[in-house]
């Protein structure tokens, strides 16, 4: 097991070389982009409260028009027996 | 009106001032670690840039709502599951350390040996159980001693 473990402690130390230098504009960028997401974010946001919001108000005009929760009247009469 | 708008400009500039400051302390570990997935070299890494800059924007963009979470944490994961997504574009590198290895090995060994993730979070991440992101790791360090000593042979 130490074996393995000197072996990991190899590649680590393969693996720490120095760091690439970082493009001076990279965290203006990031943010810009961010923000742009977040402004995204925000319109998709709103446009489905709104499409909600529009969805509920057709839903209660349709109910207080047609009264569904109503049972609606036979229209066919019962069979005529015992003539 | 007015008072709500300068109200969110001032949390924008606190947000850029944070983010700023993160990305100023983050970013130098972050672009290695990409820059060794995408098996790319040092002096020339644009594959990576592109994905830290995404994965950056990505972090700005639900700053507000990070609360305990550690903003290096996400970066790195949102960098990895990107990767991952994307790397099938990219099979082969160009140069780099890990390029002998896929982009599935250098995944596992970057979070592993070099992030320090514990083996079941890079498990949860990759989609993997644990077992064989073990059985991953110790193939690619197999991989990368045999290339080394390969190397060095060829050197001597």
């Amino acid at each position: 097991m130490s074996r393995y473990e000197d072996k990991e402690a190899a590649v680590r130390r393969l693996l720490d070389t120095p760091h690439p230098t970082v493009p001076r504009d990279l965290a203006l960028r990031a943010a810009e982009r961010g923000a742009r997401l977040r402004r995204h974010a925000r319109r998709v946001r709103r446009v489905l409260w709104a499409l909600g919001a529009v969805a509920a108000l057709a839903f209660v005009v349709w109910a207080s028009i047609t009264h569904p929760w109503e049972v609606p009247p036979a229209e066919t009469t019962p069979p005529l027996d015992g003539l | 009106m007015r008072e709500q708008q300068r109200g969110r400009s001032a949390e924008h500039a606190h947000r850029t001032r944070e983010f700023d400051a993160f990305v100023a302390g983050a970013a130098g570990r972050l672009l290695h670690a990409a820059t060794l997935l995408t098996a790319e070299t040092r002096a020339r890494n644009p594959y990576a840039q592109a994905l830290l800059t995404t994965a950056l924007a990505h972090t700005y963009a639900v700053w507000d709502r990070l609360r305990d979470e550690d903003p290096y944490d996400l970066a790195r994961r949102d960098l990895a599951a990107r990767f991952a997504r994307t790397a099938w574009r990219h099979h082969g590198g160009q140069g780099g350390v890990l390029a002998v290895l896929s982009p599935q090995e250098r995944l596992v060994v970057v979070l592993r040996l070099y992030e320090g993730v514990a083996e079941e979070q890079v498990a949860a991440l990759l989609g993997l159980s644990e077992p064989r992101v073990r059985a991953i790791c110790a193939r690619s360090v197999a991989t990368l001693r045999s290339t080394a000593r390969r190397d060095t042979g060829a050197a001597a």
